[in-house]
């Protein structure tokens, strides 16, 4: 009888991955020794594997910092790729701790989804591009104008309010593959492109053959927050999200970077000594090591470094800090105090 | 009568491209077609393509194909997230496919024993791949991708759904109501979806009926949705078969006195399958080609691996080169099976020429 339950336990075991109960996702995550992460298929300076299939990017790089926070090593993440349709359900059935996937902190995710969102980690929102041959400078001179968008319902309604409240017409031009909308507005089929910022600077960094060619107009047309969520129902579970995310922000506004982190520890800022475990306090109230920040900055970086490896100046899209600049430099970067 | 002119190529040219003056309008066009086509293919893909080592740049100053994007990304393409310092696994473990195939592909082999190398090739596979034992890191079937993954779900799919269609088309002509209707509704059932609701299904739905937290393997989930979906298509084409076979054969098999299962077994089916070898070959082909739509569940199959390397802004407007890429594999495995299928077509067939 034994046996047979054992052998019944090891297969069962094999196929199913057990249990993260709601309520206890901490001590879940804690016991089996990894965070589950969900992330995007394939969004470059989000989440998307480099040439050796490693995975990198701004979202990413939130899985890592909650790993160091709670187990001193960022690489204790198991990542699930997951679809824009997929994302939500797999995080209500358990299928991933924490879903970091460039998703819009929006009031019914928070609520009848039963999500609960940490707080944002870029703040993106729907935009222009045009030819500079246009002449145009603000999204107010494009009445009449043709406008290349990839199908989908947010789009395309962010669009046709815009234009209404302005009292101005546009034409649509919906093409379904991301390579032929790009190529048919470089190729002059439309006035212009319209999606997440974000997303128009890597088109016009991979796609344009003279980037310089191209402007993307100042106007954001809509709020897109992008912000790690988590289950609702463990509290414990989402400050250590959070706070795992403004603690990358905190050591930027601080001046502390993953090579100066180390030095930092002798600092005699008091706010500096709390951050990074040299005063205790911080990591008992959340559960985990007093090293926690430490951790995190050493392994992954302060929040600046991440932005600029990921979808900054280091990496291929070159994005302008804008909005995510830290809120002493224009943007609403701004970390809660740990303390 | 057909004429023989082979060893003269003005002959051969006569009759097969200039035999009337429909069919010489037609060549003259094809080759005008050819004209005009090959020097910019040629241009493109061979004169100012850049091959070797490089970056996106090299590639846009020669102006031509950038190969230099299979170079920089290929181990990504064929292997997708698989632990780049264990791609030696799958690599072995694909190997070790392409041999069981050819060794199934040869008649001569056709003994028992062959489903015993089955078992334990597919046993090695498992093992390359999981790892866990013999000094393996272990690696989930999260992290399987590309070529090996495509391999893995569109040949064991169709190993599982074929024995798994005879039933069902046996099922659906049998006497017996219940097993009957079972069958003939699964088969409408699953007809009646599309693949990529079936697999949607399997991720999206199938994870909140479960208890919470409990979640089954994906690379699992999507292998059982192609296999129940394949079958559905695969008994029909097996029914087509059975029902071809005259009413005569089976009384026969009743006057020698066979049970239903020995007289299936020994005398119709070998003659059913054999005449809708073309219909199953063609179900076959379809479910290797579906495999890329795995995507949906989030595993990286050798398309989704191919997306991947091409997210990349440098590389994305050599898209182009990457598709073909990958086009060309799913080809070649796809050629292979149609050509295969023809020739076991003539071998099985010959008493009925």
């Amino acid at each position: 009888m034994k046996i047979a339950q054992t052998l019944v336990t090891a297969i069962v075991g094999s196929v199913l991955a057990l249990p993260v109960m709601a309520g206890a996702t901490f001590d879940a995550v804690k016991a089996k020794g990894f965070v589950q992460c969900g992330v995007n298929l394939g969004l470059y300076g989000f989440s998307s594997p480099d040439d050796k299939g490693n995975w990198t990017g701004l979202d990413v790089d939130v899985c890592r910092a909650v790993a160091a926070a709670l187990f001193g090593d960022a690489n204790k993440v198991k990542y699930t790729p997951l679809s824009a349709q997929q994302r939500l359900p797999a995080l209500q059935a358990g299928e991933v701790d924490l879903l970091a996937r460039n998703t819009t902190w929006t009031l019914t995710r928070d609520t009848a989804n039963g999500l609960d969102f940490t707080t944002p980690g870029y703040f993106d929102g729907q935009g222009f591009m045009v030819s500079r041959k246009l002449g145009v400078t603000s999204a107010k001179d494009l009445n009449g104008a043709t406008i290349c968008v990839l199908p989908g319902t947010t789009t395309e309604q962010n669009l046709a309010d815009y234009f209404r409240a302005n009292k101005m017409s546009f034409k649509l031009v919906v093409i379904e593959k991301n390579e032929e909308l790009n190529s048919a507005f470089f190729s002059g089929r439309c006035d212009a492109l319209s999606s997440d910022a974000s997303q128009l600077a890597g088109v016009r960094a991979g796609q344009a053959s003279n980037p310089d060619e191209w402007v993307i107009l100042p106007d954001l047309i809509s709020k897109e927050p992008l912000s790690p969520a988590v289950r609702q129902g463990d509290p414990q579970w989402t400050d250590l999200v959070r706070w795992s995310q403004y603690a990358m922000v905190y050591a930027e506004e601080k001046g502390v970077t993953s090579k100066t982190v180390s030095t930092a520890l002798k600092s005699p800022d008091p706010d500096l000594q709390r951050l990074l475990g040299v005063t205790a306090g911080n990591g008992k109230a959340l559960g985990v090591d007093e090293k926690w920040a430490f951790n995190i900055i050493m392994q992954v970086g302060n929040y600046g470094e991440s932005f600029e490896r990921n979808l900054g100046k280091d990496s291929r899209l070159k994005l302008e800090r804008g909005l995510n600049a830290l809120y002493t430099n224009g943007g609403l970067m701004y970390a809660m105090p740990p303390r | 009568m057909k004429p023989s002119f082979r060893h003269r190529p003005l002959d051969w040219g006569r009759a097969n491209l200039f035999s009337s003056p429909a069919n010489s309008l037609l060549t003259v066009l094809a080759l005008a077609l050819l004209w005009q086509l090959a020097p910019p293919l040629v241009g493109w893909g061979v004169l100012r393509a850049s091959w070797g080592a490089g970056d996106p740049e090299t590639c846009r100053q020669a102006g031509g194909a950038c190969w230099t994007l299979l170079t920089e990304k290929h181990r990504l393409m064929l292997f997708g997230v698989y632990p780049y310092e264990q791609h030696w696994r799958p690599l072995l473990a694909m190997a070790l496919f392409v041999a069981l195939l050819a060794t199934s592909a040869n008649r001569r082999f056709w003994r028992p024993w062959l489903a015993a190398l089955w078992l334990l090739t597919v046993l090695g596979i498992g093992i390359l791949m999981w790892g866990g034992v013999l000094g393996l890191v272990p690696v989930e079937t999260a992290q399987w991708g590309g070529l090996p993954l495509t391999l893995v779900i569109a040949v064991l799919a169709i190993a599982m759904a074929f024995p798994f269609s005879i039933l069902l088309a046996l099922g659906r002509r049998s006497d017996l109501p219940a097993i009957k209707a079972l069958s003939v509704g699964y088969i409408e059932l699953v007809r009646g979806v599309p693949l990529v609701s079936v697999l949607f299904m399997a991720s999206v739905m199938f994870p909140l009926f479960l208890p919470e937290g409990v979640t089954i393997d994906k690379a699992l989930r999507a292998l059982v949705g192609m296999t129940l979906f394949t079958a559905a298509y695969l008994a029909e084409a097996v029914r087509g078969g059975l029902q071809a076979i005259p009413r005569g054969q089976f009384e026969a098999a009743d006057v020698l006195g066979l049970s239903y299962w020995q007289a299936m077994r020994l005398i119709i089916l070998p003659q059913a399958l054999r005449l809708v070898i073309p219909p199953i070959v063609n179900q076959f082909i379809t479910c290797f080609k579906d495999t890329s739509l795995v995507t949906i569940v989030g595993l990286y199959d050798l398309l989704a691996a191919t997306k991947a390397a091409l997210n990349d802004p440098g590389w994305r407007p050599f898209f182009v080169e990457g598709y073909l890429a990958a086009a060309l594999v799913y080809f070649c495995f796809c050629f292979f099976m149609s050509r295969y299928s023809q020739w076991l077509e003539r071998e099985l067939n010959r008493d009925r020429r």
